[in-house]
């Protein structure tokens, strides 16, 4: 039994950095802090690039506590986003040029989210990457790591819960399991 | 401290936080200081959407106007000798902001060590019972800005 013959790698490439080109520029925070985004296969590593509107203590100078902060959550809703849409994009289900002319998966919505700020972030780049510990059909569960020079040198990190997006037809129906096994009380 | 004093500490903090890049480029203005507490306001912008299907501003921006305002807050109490960083924040979101409609907070530095104040805030829309988000956060006590 020979397996099928794997997609030319430019294809595959370019399948993949279409949709992340697509779902980064659709959000106009990130555009504006600008944070950018590499990938490497599946994994992706978030950039915010420094700007002096960024800083917070001008007299230190440091970036300002609210932009790491946002930093650290625009990276873990864009992972979160990328995971979910992963296979989608592989398969090729997932229509990229429909993505590209705006028609958007739904995001992940911010339940909470706790920042915990290491050291002061310093007038340069930063670099950060997301985990999903845990991703459910309703919540999910994500670690975000931030750091300058050192990748061991954390400058802040952050976990946060996130409420997924519910398919409308998907949702009626798990409703609707729901009310069933309300309805027949189990037996024995 | 005497007052007058206090008046001039509560200017300065006021010049500090009216002099942070970040919070200017977000357009945030401080309408309230008082003893340990503090108001900004942030207005709608394009700029900070960050779901664009329904215009609903990032969870990012509220997180910096929490921050700015909570550390607003620390820098204003009688007991704060100078500038504050953020040691750790968590903010709950509860809802999501109407589009089109400022965003207002309130925090509260509600106790105060020699190097840690600790910090409440909430963040309303135009509908003032039902809040957008709220945050709690310890801050560090630095002995000048």
């Amino acid at each position: 039994m020979s397996r099928p013959r794997p997609e030319p790698v430019q294809v595959v490439k370019q399948r993949r950095d279409a949709a992340l080109a697509a779902l980064v520029a659709s959000v106009p925070y990130a555009r504006f802090l600008n944070i950018t985004f590499d990938r490497r296969g599946d994994e992706l590593t978030a950039q915010l690039n420094f700007d002096e509107k960024l800083i917070g203590n001008p007299f230190l100078p440091a970036i300002h506590g609210g932009v790491t902060a946002a930093f650290l959550e625009v990276t873990a809703v864009m992972t979160l986003t990328w995971a979910n849409l992963w296979e989608r994009i592989e398969s090729g289900s997932l229509d990229v040029d429909e993505l590209a002319a705006g028609k958007l998966p739904r995001q992940p919505k911010t339940i909470d989210f706790t920042v915990d700020y290491l050291r002061s972030g310093l007038p340069r780049d930063a670099y950060a990457r997301a985990t999903v510990s845990r991703s459910g059909r309703r919540y999910a569960s994500v670690h975000v790591e931030a750091w300058q020079d050192h990748k061991d040198k954390l400058f802040a990190q952050a976990t946060g819960h996130f409420l997924m997006p519910q398919d409308a037809a998907k949702q009626k129906t798990a409703d609707q399991d729901f009310v069933a096994r309300e309805a027949t009380p189990p037996k024995g | 401290m005497t007052g007058g004093r206090m008046a001039d500490k509560k200017q300065l903090a006021r010049q500090f936080i009216e002099a942070i890049p970040h919070a200017r480029e977000l357009g945030m203005t401080l309408t309230e200081l008082g003893d340990g507490s503090a108001q900004i306001v942030m207005p709608y912008d394009e700029k900070l959407i960050g779901d664009p299907e329904t215009g609903v501003i990032h969870g990012g921006a509220v997180s910096a106007l929490m921050d700015t305002c909570c550390g607003a807050a620390v820098m204003s109490h009688p007991a704060a000798p100078g500038g504050t960083a953020t040691i750790d924040l968590r903010i709950d979101y509860m809802r999501a902001a109407t589009p089109g409609q400022s965003i207002v907070t309130r925090a509260t530095c509600h106790h105060m060590t020699r190097n840690v104040a600790f910090v409440r805030a909430v963040a309303m829309d135009d509908d003032q019972d039902n809040p957008v988000a709220t945050a709690v956060g310890a801050f560090t006590v630095e002995s000048k800005f």
